[in-house]
């Protein structure tokens, strides 16, 4: 009777000891899947564009795999390369990215910064009114927004329409508004002791903001401004509207409208095209990873 | 260096009123602690010194100028903050000179400052560290180095000492003293902690919901509480209250705690109290050092009685006896050698020469 009594109070051994690490094995199983189904997913389109961007036109046409370069050329590379206007398109780009970063960090560092801290009347409001005018699509800004500038250029003789420079006022509409209010969310994280220090010793608001706040929340800085150079290099409806003249054209938009020629494609040189367009927000993006890495998850935990 | 002088000060948050209009002197060189509990208004009477908070009503002066309307950064103060707030992408020594430097001290100056600082904190080895990679204690000397280099007229404090581990508080307690003793700079100290009060004031300032209980020194605050809410504040443990009345018989006065528990008023207190209306609902209110194990020696004052422990917590230097008085839990504090142990009897004495009546309606010590 004893020895019942001692194997009930036992520990029934049902549960098997040891499953943490055979759970781990299964979480990281299906992480592994789930991860190479989302790499094949999104590798895809790349490694298409590289291979018909090593074809020539012939090649592309002819009924062969598709998946396979039989007789690989760089004509594509080196024809666009070659091409003043292929090369036009890159410089209007880079110039409008680079002056609208420049833009949009000049002026959404210093409305984030009133905006998470100077408690002004209505700061609050203006803060969620900021994020707001971001929701509103550009599909729906498109056509008001010409008719400004068309009216501008009515009044004031200064024409903005059919100049790559039109962007640089359009573009900060998207990005100041989404930079803001990422840099609100960093800003807001700092801890208010730190600027409250910074004033005991003596710092303005504005040397608070360049010597204290600027290098403090820098990874979130780096993650705003890669998101208005990525908004900026990649937007193609704007410059679609509002430049029409070969010379003014940025590279999105170049691409399909000087390779497209009425019905035909010419396949090498878009997918061509494309790729060298997406090779610098790949590089920023390279070197800035771990910066952008941490910005992003930033603020996730107290630190 | 300077005295700081607040009139009638009043912070009103929309319509709450955090701090109710309090009066107070800090002389040059002194070192002022507020304390008192959770939202007693003593972080924000140290803000609105530090010009971190404006104020709603009244005169704070700084040197004898008056400085409600001055920016914190003209007010030549220094503050420390509970969360250390030292620059996280500046070294040590940057952290120490951001205020010099926004100044334009010459750099030889500063050099020197902030060596003179880091000798003083100990703290010369880790100069060229940023401040993740110091200890909560490292950060605090740090912070507290920050305001040393500026040479400031007054020292702020606002709970320094809060996030450190119980030992560590204690060894900054005392290099606090030892800075202060050294810099000679006045300095208001906020703080929760009645212990870490009673260790570093001049002059101890009790605040309670907004406004000032008491101010006095250590022992003046200790021995002498105008309040129930002082005299229950300062003290670890707490002073005891035991519900009472007072009776005359034969000229003589008694507090008479229950039916059949009542001690003889000694004369060191009877001329004190001889005026308190006879029957009225009163507090005793002792101290737990003044309730000892009786020893058997007949002292003036001292009265013995019998009771039954509740709990007993042996200290190591002492035991802590608690025993039920007229509903009340009354705290003792005995030898260990005493033989207290959880429910058994043990026959103690109070010492009434330190006793204090209350009266229980206003909390006033009579």
């Amino acid at each position: 009777m004893s020895t019942l009594a001692i194997d009930k109070a036992g520990p029934t051994r049902k549960v098997k000891y040891g499953s943490m690490k055979r759970d781990r094995t299964w979480a990281l199983r299906w992480s592994y899947f789930f991860l190479t189904l989302f790499a094949v997913f999104s590798l895809v389109p790349p490694i298409y564009m590289l291979i018909t961007s090593l074809k020539s036109s012939a090649e592309i046409s002819a009924a062969t795999n598709p998946w396979w370069v039989f007789h690989p050329t760089l004509s594509n590379y080196i024809e666009l390369l070659s091409s003043n206007q292929f090369l036009r398109f890159f410089w209007n780009s880079a110039w409008v990215a680079i002056i609208v970063v420049t833009i949009t960090m000049l002026i959404s560092i210093p409305a984030a910064f009133a905006l998470s801290r100077m408690k002004f009347w209505g700061s609050a409001t203006l803060a969620t009114g900021v994020f707001l005018t971001y929701l509103i699509p550009d599909s729906l800004l498109f056509l008001p927004l010409f008719k400004m500038f068309a009216k501008f250029g009515d009044w004031t003789g200064i024409e903005l329409i059919n100049h790559w420079y039109v962007l640089l006022f359009v573009y900060p509409t998207l990005t100041v508004p989404f930079c803001t209010w990422i840099m609100i969310g960093y800003f807001a994280s700092i801890p208010k002791e730190l600027d409250e220090a910074a004033l005991i010793d003596g710092a303005s608001w504005f040397q608070t903001l360049t010597r204290i706040f600027i290098p403090v929340a820098l990874p979130g800085l780096i993650a705003a401004t890669i998101f208005a150079f990525t908004v900026s290099w990649a937007q193609f409806l704007y410059p679609l509207v509002f430049t029409t003249s070969t010379d003014q054209l940025v590279l999105p938009v170049g691409i399909t409208t000087t390779l497209i020629k009425g019905d035909v494609f010419n396949w090498g040189q878009i997918m061509t095209g494309a790729l060298l367009g997406a090779a610098p927000p790949l590089v920023i993006y390279a070197f800035l990873m771990d910066y952008y890495i941490a910005g992003l998850t930033a603020g996730a935990t107290k630190g | 260096m300077a005295e700081v002088s607040l009139r009638k000060v009043v912070k009103r948050y929309d319509d709450v009123e955090a701090v109710r209009g309090i009066d107070l002197d800090i002389a040059d060189h002194e070192f002022v602690v507020l304390v008192g509990p959770s939202g007693c208004g003593k972080s924000t009477t140290l803000r609105m010194i530090a010009g971190l908070e404006d104020i709603t009503d009244g005169d704070i002066s700084i040197g004898g100028d008056v400085v409600n309307d001055v920016p914190p950064k003209d007010r030549d103060i220094a503050m420390v903050f509970q969360n250390y707030a030292l620059y996280p992408h500046m070294t040590v020594a940057e952290n120490m000179s951001f205020g010099l430097r926004l100044k334009h001290y010459p750099k030889a100056e500063i050099k020197s400052r902030v060596a003179e600082a880091a000798r003083m904190l100990d703290i010369t080895d880790l100069i060229d560290r940023k401040p993740k990679q110091l200890s909560g204690g490292q950060r605090q000397r740090v912070a507290m180095g920050r305001a040393i280099v500026r040479n400031p007229k007054v020292f702020l404090f606002d709970e320094p000492l809060s996030n450190l581990d119980a030992k560590l508080r204690v060894q900054m307690r005392i290099e606090i003293k030892k800075v202060h003793q050294k810099v000679h700079t006045t300095t208001v100290y906020v703080t929760h902690d009645q212990v870490e009060a009673m260790t570093l004031a001049d002059r101890v300032v009790v605040m309670n919901k907004g406004k000032i209980e008491q101010i006095g020194t250590p022992n003046e605050l200790y021995h002498n509480p105008a309040t129930r809410f002082v005299a229950g504040f300062i003290g670890s443990p707490a002073m005891n209250f035991v519900p009472c009345r007072l009776e005359e018989a034969g000229g003589k006065l008694n507090v008479r705690l229950t039916d059949r528990l009542s001690f003889a008023m000694p004369p060191s207190r009877a001329s004190r109290y001889q005026n308190v209306p006879k029957g009225e609902k009163l507090l005793l209110g002792i101290r737990p050092e003044h309730l000892t194990e009786a020893n058997g020696h007949a002292a003036p004052g001292v009265e013995t009685f019998e009771s039954v422990l509740d709990v007993t917590e042996p200290m190591g230097m002492e035991t802590l006896v608690y025993f039920t008085l007229e509903g009340t839990q009354v705290c003792g504090r005995v030898n260990p050698s005493a033989g207290a142990r959880d429910g058994a009897p043990l026959r103690l004495a109070v010492d009434l020469n330190n006793m204090h009546l209350l009266n229980e309606g206003t909390g006033a010590v009579l």
